[in-house]
């Protein structure tokens, strides 16, 4: 079955978020010394965004730390992109970053610590991804 | 005996947010120089006397609340600092301001007439909405009064009551009037983004620090300031937009900002998604050349591949 794994900065946009879908999931520690989550199912990523104005840093550090394991990216099934539109053209970039490089779909994206569209969209949309994920895996 | 002089040192941090945000700010510095706005003489002359009228009074407005949080609003929280580096990032943010509120100058000089500018200015000391709302910011932020309340203002003046004027620059260039203009906006946008989410941030550190009780009442303290704000900012919005009949099109954009600034703070939103559809126009005009990703209802670009940004990083192994 896929899960979920996300990460969260200081300020909790993204924790928030994942406390309001009610579904498990799995965090990145922010501290570098802190054990990385142990994956060994499929999995659907949510990560929010820290890019400059050029779009550089987008992905956060721990989240690069995570994905470089290559048994962990095997099972990334999905990314979910946090952040904030009034960033133009880099909204929710770390997504579409994470996307490009692990071969993977975007499948929504949203500000902040989301809306109740947010929330509704991603717990249905979750769970018809995981149909079909039980359908090609 | 006398107080220790004590010179900051960036290699030792109490709060990691600090140095994030000082240096997401400093690598996005910019001066209006940089846009070049005299490429929107020719279209400026396409807009009605009314529609310019109502631009350069939406941009005295947007002025006069850069100086407010240029000259106030920043240095008014630099006291309440719990780290030195927090203070820095202050003084920061205190000069963009002056920055923003200088382009505004910059604009005006680039397209319009200095009498109708002068004009502008009056109407702004005038003009009861706009003083309202500047009032109850500034009553906020006096000498003495409560160091996280004056927060909360300002994460609503940086997050809320700047969203009645954005709208317009935004609207135009959906219809591809004054496009250099609404570069500019949108770097002055990007620049609050991050001012609202780190003094947002920094509340809710002080709110660790307080009791249940304290939290109850500077909750109902920022739901009220924002009702009482929401309130002069509907009245504000109806006297400048209902001439061109956007009111409606604004309010949606109000309140969808009106969410995203009590999620600064970490609180839940108050209006609901049916208040805040916000047209997506206006979205686009925000955030060019980001797609549509709606993986889940199969519309939208999915498997895109992002266009080629500046995202190297050397951390990454692959």
């Amino acid at each position: 079955m896929a899960g979920l794994v996300f990460y969260s900065s200081a300020s909790g946009n993204t924790a928030r978020f994942v406390a309001r879908l009610g579904l498990p999931a799995l965090r990145i520690p922010i501290r570098p010394a802190d054990p990385m989550p142990a994956v060994d199912a499929p999995f659907v990523l949510i990560c929010p965004t820290y890019a400059d104005g050029q779009g550089r840093g987008a992905v956060p550090k721990p989240v690069i730390r995570f994905l470089n394991d290559p048994r962990r990216r095997a099972l990334l099934r999905g990314v979910i992109g946090a952040g904030n539109r009034n960033f133009g053209a880099t909204y929710a970039l770390s997504a579409r970053v994470i996307a490009e490089k692990c071969d993977v779909p975007v499948l929504w994206r949203f500000e902040l610590a989301g809306t109740e569209t947010d929330i509704q969209k991603v717990r249905a949309g979750l769970h018809q991804f995981r149909g079909l994920e039980c359908l090609t895996v | 005996m006398q107080t220790v002089a004590r010179a900051i040192n960036w290699n030792r941090l109490d709060d990691d947010k600090d140095l994030e945000v000082w240096n997401r700010l400093t690598v996005n510095f910019w001066l209006p120089e940089k846009v070049p706005l005299s490429n929107d003489v020719q279209s400026w002359a396409t807009l009605r006397p009314a529609e310019r009228e109502l631009t350069i009074r939406v941009f005295t407005g947007l002025t006069l609340l850069d100086t407010v949080q240029n000259t106030v609003g920043a240095p008014s929280m630099m006291p309440d600092a719990i780290t030195p580096h927090e203070e820095a990032v202050l003084s920061n943010i205190a000069f963009m301001e002056a920055v923003h509120a200088r382009s505004y100058s910059s604009i005006f000089s680039t397209l319009c007439l200095t009498k109708e500018v002068d004009e502008a200015f009056r109407w702004a000391e005038e003009n009861p909405h706009l003083q309202a709302k500047a009032r109850l910011i500034l009553e906020e932020y006096k000498a003495g009064s409560d160091p996280l309340k004056r927060k909360v203002a300002s994460v609503f003046l940086e997050s809320f009551l700047f969203y009645s004027g954005f709208y317009l620059p935004m609207y135009w260039s959906s219809r591809a009037k004054l496009t250099n203009t609404a570069d500019l906006i949108r770097l002055i946008i990007r620049d609050e983004a991050v001012h609202g989410y780190y003094v947002g941030y920094k509340f809710q550190r002080g709110l660790e620090r307080v009791d249940e009780a304290r939290r109850a009442e500077l909750k109902d303290f920022a739901f009220s300031l924002m009702f009482e704000l929401y309130d002069i900012e509907q009245n504000y919005t109806a006297e400048l937009y209902d001439g061109i009949g956007l009111t409606e099109d604004v309010k949606a954009f109000l309140h969808y900002n009106a969410n995203k600034a009590l999620q600064n703070l970490g609180y839940e939103a108050l209006f609901p998604p049916a208040a805040c559809e916000v047209n997506p126009a206006i979205l686009a005009a925000l955030s060019p050349d980001s797609e549509n990703h709606d993986f889940f209802s199969g519309s939208g670009s999915s498997y895109v591949i992002g266009k080629a940004v500046a995202t190297e990083d050397e951390d990454w192994d692959f």
